[in-house]
């Protein structure tokens, strides 16, 4: 899923700055399961930029709004009917959902309340992983099933470089090689014949390098 | 274009031991400081590698100072990481290197930016030093860029790699080495040799594969400047192995004699690497101390023609 976290509250209050309306727009998906920008987000947001304000002599009033999915234009209906009775549109959604929202918002600010930060798995309460670069040309049936784009922090697709010292990473103690990984993963498969195999350049067009991206499914249109 | 064999390649088929050097360039543009370090290593090595912004530093681009050592008679081997260039940039280099008569040419995949001066910089790795291996093979072998277009005069070089017997996992090192000859690698530069014990346990590995045979090994040797830089690596450079005796040696002579104390482990070091079937010469990093350089290599008795 994508993973996300607010912004420090001081940039967000800097981007509000001055408005007297906002409606605050968490959303249902990945941001409500990542604890970023759900009902739970967007109530104490609300209550710390009512706060922030009141100290300041410069009270605001706070709309609050969930959408099923920022990121769907079919469920914006609501969140821009609303939108015309605010000063500014503050999104608790993840990147893709503020972009919908300001694409469909007219003359209407819309500001981000959350960094989105990565797609990544949950590894325990409260810790996310990344797992996705969304190269767009997935490599994990090479590689036993752990990304070597994502995982190696110089993204090398003939792994490991002379950096990985007891299964770490030469960025940090913290950071497990992800070659180390990889390797252990073909061992553990019966796969380390595969090791040897060269794997070529990649075809970064079909990543961002390419330009903005778009994926266009016939058969759902 | 140069047509002839860089020296370093001469001097390695002709089953001579080599020794090379490495010369970091300046961090500013005085082309004085890489000509002074030309001339201390001049007469003492068979070429001098220079690095690419090292510990992702910005220094003096390796292709310029390779120029300037080339100027001063040397032969200059032209490091290339693939963290600040993509395809497009590097093919680039190779031809500029070429063109300027750089004969030989490394090839990294790079200090992570983390390290350096600048880690809030966008690190590229549009190519891993395997790929970038196989880049510049089949630019000089088949004429043909990376995507696939003729070269138009294709580049006469020499190409090595890197390899480093003490990073992890050891298990995977030596079928590392096979894959990067595999991709082109002429001549491989190892990693700095301490613990000479798991360099004989990898070189095994890499003779039981006849490796030896199809790549030249230089064996990389750093002289210790002193116990705290020694300690300072043991703790902090990745994948250097430098045994706890060699750190007590070192604290055991005073401070001022510390110096000749390093020059002296590295003498010692080189004498046994020589001893190493399947070692064809040895590159020795004398880290901003190239005045080392002479004298090791005359004790070695290593001295040039």
């Amino acid at each position: 899923m994508i993973v996300g976290e607010q912004k420090p509250i001081q940039d967000i209050m800097s981007y509000v700055d001055g408005c007297e309306r906002i409606l605050l727009a968490g959303c249902h998906g990945c941001v409500t399961v990542c604890c970023a920008g759900g009902q739970k987000e967007v109530e104490v947001l609300a209550s710390m930029i009512e706060l922030g304000r009141k100290k300041r002599h410069q009270p605001c009033k706070i709309t609050k709004i969930m959408q099923e999915r920022q990121c769907d234009v079919e469920f914006l209906e609501e969140l821009i009917a609303k939108a015309k009775d605010n000063d500014v549109i503050l999104s608790m959604a993840c990147a893709a959902g503020v972009q919908l929202v300001a694409e469909n918002a007219g003359s209407m600010k819309v500001f981000p309340a959350i960094n989105t930060n990565f797609i990544g798995a949950i590894h325990e309460k409260g810790v996310w992983g990344e797992r996705c670069q969304t190269c767009g040309d997935c490599k994990l049936a090479m590689t036993g099933g752990i990304c070597p784009i994502t995982r190696c922090s110089k993204s090398l697709l003939n792994g490991p470089c002379g950096g990985s010292k007891d299964g770490k990473c030469e960025i940090s103690p913290e950071t497990p090689c992800g070659w180390q990984l990889i390797i252990d993963r073909l061992d553990a498969t019966g796969c380390m014949d595969q090791y040897e195999r060269i794997l070529e350049p990649a075809d970064w067009s079909k990543s961002r390098d390419g330009g903005p991206r778009k994926l266009i499914r016939e058969d759902l249109k | 274009m140069s047509q002839t064999k860089s020296n370093l390649q001469t001097t390695l088929e002709a089953g001579k031991f080599a020794v090379t050097a490495e010369a970091g360039p300046p961090r500013g543009a005085k082309p004085e400081v890489v000509r002074e370090k030309a001339k201390i290593l001049k007469g003492f090595v068979d070429a001098c590698n220079v690095t690419d912004n090292q510990t992702s530093v910005v220094r003096m681009c390796s292709m310029a100072a390779c120029k300037i050592l080339q100027e001063e008679g040397l032969d200059a081997v032209m490091q290339m990481v693939c963290r600040d260039r993509n395809r497009i940039a590097a093919q680039s280099d190779i031809l500029g290197a070429a063109s300027l008569g750089i004969a030989n040419l490394l090839c990294l995949s790079g200090d992570h930016q983390v390290f350096g001066d600048h880690p809030q910089a966008k690190n590229v790795f549009d190519l891993d030093s395997i790929q970038l291996l196989k880049v510049a093979k089949t630019m000089r072998d088949e004429s043909k860029f990376a995507g696939g277009k003729d070269v138009d005069g294709p580049p006469a070089i020499f190409i090595g790699a890197v390899a480093n017997p003490f990073a992890d996992p050891f298990k995977i090192q030596v079928p590392r080495l096979a894959k990067k000859v595999a991709a082109g690698a002429q001549f491989i530069q190892t990693q700095c040799i301490f613990n000479l014990d798991k360099f004989e346990e990898f070189m095994k590995g890499v003779r039981d594969r006849g490796l030896d045979k199809k790549t030249y090994i230089l064996a990389g040797v750093i002289p210790l400047r002193s116990a705290t830089m020694a300690e300072y690596m043991a703790a902090k450079v990745a994948g250097t192995d430098i045994p706890i005796a060699y750190i007590e040696r070192l604290k055991g002579v005073e401070k001022k004699k510390q110096k000749q104390e390093g020059i002296k482990i590295a003498v010692e070091t080189i004498q046994k690497l020589k001893e190493v079937k399947g070692v064809r010469g040895v590159h020795i990093m004398a880290i901003e101390w190239e005045e080392a350089v002479p004298e090791i290599v005359q004790q070695a008795k290593l001295v040039r023609k």
